[in-house]
């Protein structure tokens, strides 16, 4: 198992096991039904090794693969949700955050951090659609632009990886407002010249892809992800049509110009570097 | 068309206007002008009374009543010229979404708002509304010209959302919004947005960031609309009222939440019981707003701009 070391504060802490990744010795990919070493998943960075269907992996697997050594710097690790609105519906949204606690290990739907990518310096903030469907709620917003206040105060690049459904309906008008918050900070972080690269994965749809998704320098995405504004359900029940083959897929925004490149998650990190070594430093 | 906490108010006015009629024809009988008198003060009372204690579903109502004026009205009632500009230079003119230049007593302003229709025709002409991303650039176009030619922004919003269409996804709804949402920020000359209706999320937020953000009194402002909170949190069509209330979308809600600057009152009754004195309202609010606006330097609103929305939010924080 991937055990690793993350650095906080300057104190080197193993941390638990992963909670995303699926447990057991053997993995049955979802897609094509391959059976496989749970290892050897690990080992092709979590994407099958018969059909290369990207699991819906969250931060802890996304900053191992992509800090040096696995080491990091956690930004803002100590904020978590309210319930301003005392929404209720047929549960109460505190119950709904407790049981997203409880279910995912993680504060909220984002963790962010600082290390470096080859050597590079960079900011990470990274969704987990485990907590609450990767829900963006004012958490979420938050530490998106903390982090990205972050790399302006330090000029590293930012790179935001989201897997979210959208907006958190119990912070109704909270959470919209986090989409203002976010394209504010990364309008001074473009002001200021400092690359934002948006890493687009399954799914990233609402609010979400309505504002810092979108907004990269350079938007890429994992292969076969599931990106729109509107969700499939919404737009068939409007339209009362079906949808063509393949829509919102990473491959038809690619085809629509709306992506700079799919990249295989295997070679997300090397991609990465090569991108930064373009247009950063020197 | 009466929406049902209407109904008994206008059986009262009904009643008062035909005691009115009785009492010119009749050589104004003093026991009829003191039924009137009495109908008079039980028909404020009733109002009053309806339209202090409005549930949040009430308001939702009012904010989509057949009557309510539209982004066009208010324009043409507010303006002494007004030029139309059309079309994102891309793929269209979205219908749902108007913009161009008028002028309010003599000053000049850039007008962007979301478009409803008042009938079948009109409606189905406007798409409800609902813009695509075309609506969107053209109203970032006119934006950014409105910032060449150093001219104010007044952005009216009013919609049921961003248009949820295969054609809207294919040309980026997603992108097209965000690219609005932070390119405004950065928009060098003043800008305001008012709710004249519905404000329904990333669709309204659109053209909604301004230096100042009021809401209409009767007007709603969230992240997604009653209805389909229901449907997607009660999982049925059904609870639309306990949405509304959850949601806690009124003016009142989001000023007292800091989400808002500030509210214009409405007549009673809502503004399309009396949309010349709305019009005058919310005319009178724009030009005093911008007078104060005027005095900070493009830097400072920017500024202050961006402060006001990353404070948004609550949350709790163990350091
Ligand atoms: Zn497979």
């Amino acid at each position: 198992m991937a055990w690793f070391n993350r650095k906080e504060k300057g104190i080197i802490t193993p941390t638990t096991e992963k909670k995303e990744t699926p447990d057991g010795l053997w993995h049955k990919c979802p897609t094509c039904d391959h059976l496989m070493l749970t290892e050897d998943l690990h080992k092709n960075a979590y994407t099958c090794v018969s059909c290369g269907y990207h699991e819906r992996i969250g931060s802890e697997e996304y900053f191992e693969m992509l800090f040096d050594d696995h080491v990091f710097t956690e930004l803002d690790a100590n904020i978590t949700a309210a319930d301003p609105l005392q929404f209720y519906d047929s549960k109460s949204y505190l119950d709904r955050i407790r049981d997203g606690k409880a279910k995912s290990g993680l504060k909220d739907a984002l963790r962010s951090a600082t290390g470096k990518i080859n050597g590079v310096d960079v900011t990470i903030a990274c969704m987990d659609f485990t907590f609450i469907g990767g829900s963006m709620g004012t958490v979420v917003g938050e530490k998106i632009a903390r982090a990205i206040q972050h790399a302006l105060n330090t000029r590293q690049p930012m790179l935001m990886i989201s897997r979210s459904g959208g907006a958190r309906m119990q912070e109704a008008g909270f959470s919209l407002m986090q989409m203002a918050k976010t394209s504010a900070k990364l309008a001074l972080l473009a002001e200021a010249k400092i690359p934002y690269i948006s890493l687009l994965t399954d799914p990233t749809t609402g609010g979400v892809s309505a504002s810092y998704a979108m907004l990269g320098d350079f938007n890429i995405a994992e292969p076969n992800a599931l990106i729109g504004f509107a969700g499939p359900r919404v737009i068939r029940e409007t339209i009362g049509k079906d949808l063509p083959k393949g829509f919102q897929t990473s491959e038809y925004l690619l085809e629509h110009g709306f992506l700079d490149f799919i990249v295989n998650r295997k070679e997300l990190k090397s991609t990465l570097t090569r991108l930064l070594k373009m247009i950063w430093g020197q | 068309m009466l929406l049902d906490f209407e109904q008994p108010i206008a059986e009262l006015e009904k009643k008062l206007a035909e005691m009115k009629r009785d009492f010119a024809n009749n050589g104004q009988d003093p026991d009829i002008k003191e039924g009137i008198q009495l109908i008079e003060k039980s028909l404020h009372n009733l109002k009053k009374n309806t339209y202090e204690n409005l549930t949040r579903w009430q308001r939702v109502q009012l904010s989509r009543h057949a009557e309510r004026p539209y982004t066009l009205d208010y324009i043409e009632a507010m303006c002494d010229d007004f030029v139309e500009l059309h079309g994102d230079r891309q793929v269209a003119d979205d219908k749902a979404m108007i913009g161009g230049f008028g002028s309010l007593d003599g000053k000049p302003i850039l007008f962007i708002g979301h478009q409803k229709g008042r009938n079948t025709k009109q409606r189905q002409f406007r798409n409800f509304g609902m813009a695509n991303p075309e609506g969107y650039r053209k109203a970032l176009r006119l934006m950014k010209m409105a910032e060449k030619f150093n001219r104010p922004i007044v952005c009216l919003i009013d919609t049921p959302g961003a248009f949820p269409g295969i054609e809207a996804e294919e040309r980026g709804q997603a992108e097209a919004i965000a690219h609005n949402i932070r390119d405004m920020f950065m928009l060098k000359v003043p800008v305001i947005c008012i709710i004249i209706g519905e404000g329904a999320s990333g669709g309204a937020l659109g053209i909604a960031i301004g230096d100042r953000v009021l809401m209409l009194e009767n007007t709603w402002y969230s992240v997604i609309s009653p209805e389909s909170c229901s449907s997607i949190l009660w999982r049925s069509w059904d609870y639309k009222e306990q949405a509304a209330e959850a949601l806690k979308l009124t003016a009142k809600d989001m000023q007292g939440n800091k989400l808002i600057d500030g509210i214009i009152p409405e007549p009673l009754g809502g503004a399309h019981t009396n949309p010349a004195q709305t019009y005058q309202t919310v005319k009178q609010t724009i030009l005093d707003t911008l007078k104060t606006l005027e005095t900070l330097s493009p830097e400072d609103r920017i500024m202050q701009r961006i402060d006001k929305f990353t404070a948004m939010g609550v949350y709790e924080e163990n350091i």
